[in-house]
């Protein structure tokens, strides 16, 4: 990716310092999503779920795509952020700033919880363990008819003004401008990290679990440190569900929906850090034009689209759109 | 250099988003969120095919506005209120419409209310079934039912004159479901019967069996059922059937989706004696009724309406009759000031809209299933004439209702 020059002197700060540089298109790129204020003002509700789908994937990214831990499971850690902060709001407390901050290390906290028994096991088990979390927690919201409303949701969520003046709008004016922030400030941590030392030990952790305990790398905390990391920003984007729908279903804890942002990672690009946010867009522009088209069979269309998209484009759409330009190089070279 | 094509990806995301749909001066755009797929679809069918019926009936104008409809499905995930809600909203935002209507599940309605009372816009409610929401929003009038209306009458019946003592009660774990076995138990107390135990079983539920064997072990002598339609009554009819739980065992008593002509066909004779009250049955006696089951027939291919069909028929026949009412204007205030207090002929017989809740005001049916031509049917042998929720009557006499109909 970031070739070094042959014949010049390696210099592992070099790469690195390479890696955090903004590049213009990165820029252009969220400049292109404030687009929607001025080209599209009647799908400013649309465009913050997807900022908020594209948190959620870029968490999952940090696990699936950089450490190389599958996860199946991780609406857990959106549920329970969109449980706190929505019950937090229900209880008198609908400041969202602080319903944020408290929703993310509430959900840190069980991300810690849940990483002892996640760095024990691999592959085809740690499948198997987050999906049964998934259900766990599910069944649990399900169970708890009084504090979560159960099946008919959690009811009353009332949120304050941010800063006292800015309302949620019907309109989604405040909530896209809420979670845009949020999902850019979250991508501004979530970036650097990735491109630090540490994120650098995840992708070798990734690419070779023997080797990187030779090289000193301590596996096992390192794991543990990422899948708080991770679990907490799934708990952000699940409080800004709550907050900015004022709703909180049961659906935030399903496996449709640990199964879903993994599908949004895999047809933006798993590891390739705006694949969650590309695929995100894609999978809900998809689904939400497919789904006027035709409210019947809507999904027919769109389970097509995604089997299509992902036997021509296996490693997602920034992957295959990258093969396509290292073709084109080659052969002008 | 793949970061270009991340910029590019966004920018055509953000163009894709832009094919905002043009506005005409006049139509009247009614959206309807409605459950097309998923476990509930078959509702969300039924009640489709009530509009279009309406609509072909009538015609598509009405007050000289052209009446077009935007559909939206609220049932991909099961339940999903969030959905339901951004749905609303969208259509309003979006789609510029005047009226909603649809609303299969009561969490759906519920999790929409706020969007009616902030935006002003009415909000018709075709199915959901649980006593509190018309009272969650000013906006809202319903033409399904109540569900304590029809469960409260049952339960006394059940006690009194149905030979029922200690009973068991089924239903499933959700607003309508807890609101019907309260309703139900209490009548039945109240009427000197014992309620011995229940179950409350999850919203998306495919199998019965194991609450089936519950209710066998419970030694009840009768047993309440509610669960929501789609493809659940079925499955429970099944389950209990296979289970020996016959109405010759035990007392079976619920409301109308158990004993729906695809719940009856699975259960066969095991389904001979069940009582059920309810407000409509198509085996109902009328002449508007003899119309709409013959339009309905040749609409779905020879299938009989329930229930979800005759309510989005009289949802689409409230519209229709408020728009005559204010020449068109379809104005949230002035819409829900229309609907008040009106009254119709509707196929399962008269019904009017209270003009205190903005609910609906039916008579509850009490009914048998039977052998009629040889096979399973619904007749009616009983009837309680223009029955009110009495959820909203005891708020009323608590002083908790405001005069817009809502909840203090």
């Amino acid at each position: 990716m970031n070739a070094q020059t042959p014949g010049a002197a390696f210099n592992p700060q070099e790469v690195l310092r390479a890696q955090v540089r903004w590049r213009a298109l990165e820029i252009i790129f969220w400049v292109a999503t404030l687009a929607p204020f001025v080209l599209t003002p009647n799908y400013l509700i649309l465009c913050s779920q997807i900022a908020i789908a594209a948190l959620f994937a870029l968490s999952l990214d940090l696990l699936v795509g950089y450490s190389g831990i599958v996860s199946l499971g991780h609406a857990v850690y959106f549920g329970v952020g969109a449980y706190s902060a929505g019950l937090l709001a229900k209880h008198g407390w609908g400041e969202p700033i602080s319903g944020l901050l408290f929703a993310s290390v509430v959900t840190a906290l069980v991300g810690y919880l849940i990483s002892f028994i996640m760095v024990r096991i691999t592959h085809f088990a740690l499948i198997m363990v987050t999906v049964g979390l998934c259900l766990l927690f599910g069944e649990i919201a399900n169970s708890l008819h009084d504090v979560t409303g159960g099946d008919d949701g959690l009811q009353g969520v009332k949120m304050w003004s941010i800063f006292g003046i800015y309302r949620f709008d019907m309109f989604g004016r405040t909530a896209y401008v809420y979670t845009l922030v949020a999902t850019f400030l979250s991508f501004l941590v979530l970036r650097r990290i990735i491109n630090s030392p540490f994120g650098l030990s995840l992708r070798g952790m990734r690419e070779n679990q023997r080797r990187m305990p030779a090289i000193g790398v301590p596996m096992k905390s390192r794991l543990q440190v990422v899948y708080v990391i991770s679990a907490c920003f799934a708990g952000l984007a699940g409080a800004l569900s709550a907050q900015t729908t004022q709703f909180v279903a049961l659906d935030a804890l399903s496996f449709q929906r640990s199964a879903e942002v993994l599908v949004m990672l895999i047809l933006g690009g798993a590891g390739r850090l705006y694949g969650g946010l590309i695929g995100a867009a894609m999978f809900m522009v998809a689904r939400d034009q497919l789904a006027d088209m035709n409210p019947q069979y809507w999904y027919f269309w769109l389970g097509l689209l995604l089997v299509i998209v992902i036997i021509f484009l296996p490693n997602g759409i920034l992957g295959g759109l990258a093969a396509l330009i290292d073709r084109v190089r080659s052969r002008r070279s | 250099m793949k970061k270009v094509f991340a910029g590019i990806g966004g920018m055509a995301t953000a163009m894709l988003l832009g094919l905002a749909p043009a506005q005409a001066q006049d139509t009247i755009k009614i959206g309807l969120i409605m459950s097309f797929s998923g476990q509930f679809a078959d509702l969300g069918t039924m009640m489709d095919a009530g509009v279009k019926l309406y609509m072909k009936e009538h015609g598509d104008t009405i007050a000289g506005k052209k009446i077009e409809i935007i559909r939206k499905d609220s049932g991909a995930a099961g339940t999903a209120p969030d959905v339901a809600k951004r749905l609303a909203q969208e259509l309003i935002v979006r789609d510029k419409v005047d009226i909603i209507a649809g609303f299969s599940l009561t969490p759906d309605a519920l999790a929409a209310a706020d969007v009616f009372t902030e935006s002003k816009k009415v909000a018709v409610i075709m199915n959901a079934a649980t006593a509190i929401i018309t009272a969650r929003s000013p906006y809202f009038a319903r033409t399904s039912i109540p569900l304590p209306a029809a469960m409260g009458a049952l339960g006394t019946w059940a006690a009194k004159t149905g030979g029922a003592k200690k009973t068991f009660t089924m239903v499933t774990n959700y607003g309508p479901g807890i609101d019907s076995e309260i309703a139900f138990q209490t009548a039945f107390k109240a009427a000197g019967g014992e309620v011995i135990g229940g179950v409350r079983f999850p919203v998306a539920n495919p199998d019965f069996s194991a609450f089936a064997q519950q209710l066998k072990d419970s030694k009840a002598d009768s047993v309440y059922i509610f669960v929501p339609g789609g493809e659940q009554p079925a499955a429970l009819g099944k389950a209990l059937a296979e289970h020996g739980v016959t109405p010759k065992t035990v007392k079976i008593f619920s409301s109308g989706e158990l004993v729906n002509d695809e719940p009856l066909k699975s259960m066969g004779d095991a389904a001979l004696g069940i009582i059920s009250g309810w407000s409509y049955s198509w085996t109902h006696k009328s002449d508007t009724n003899a119309k709409f089951v013959k339009g309905i027939n040749e609409m779905l291919n020879g299938r009989n309406p329930d229930q979800f069909a005759v309510s989005g028929y009289d949802g689409m026949q409230l519209i229709y009759k408020a728009l005559e009412k204010t020449k068109g204007n379809a104005d949230g205030d002035t819409l829900i000031a229309a609907m008040k207090g009106l009254a119709w002929e509707s196929p399962r017989g008269p019904v009017s809209i209270d003009p205190e809740t903005r609910d609906i005001v039916q008579n509850i049916y009490l009914r048998r299933v039977d052998t009629v031509n040889g096979k399973p049917q619904v007749v009616e042998f009983d009837k309680l004439d223009a029955v009110k929720d009495p959820v909203k009557l005891q708020l009323k006499a608590d002083g908790k209702l405001n005069p817009d109909g809502t909840a203090k």
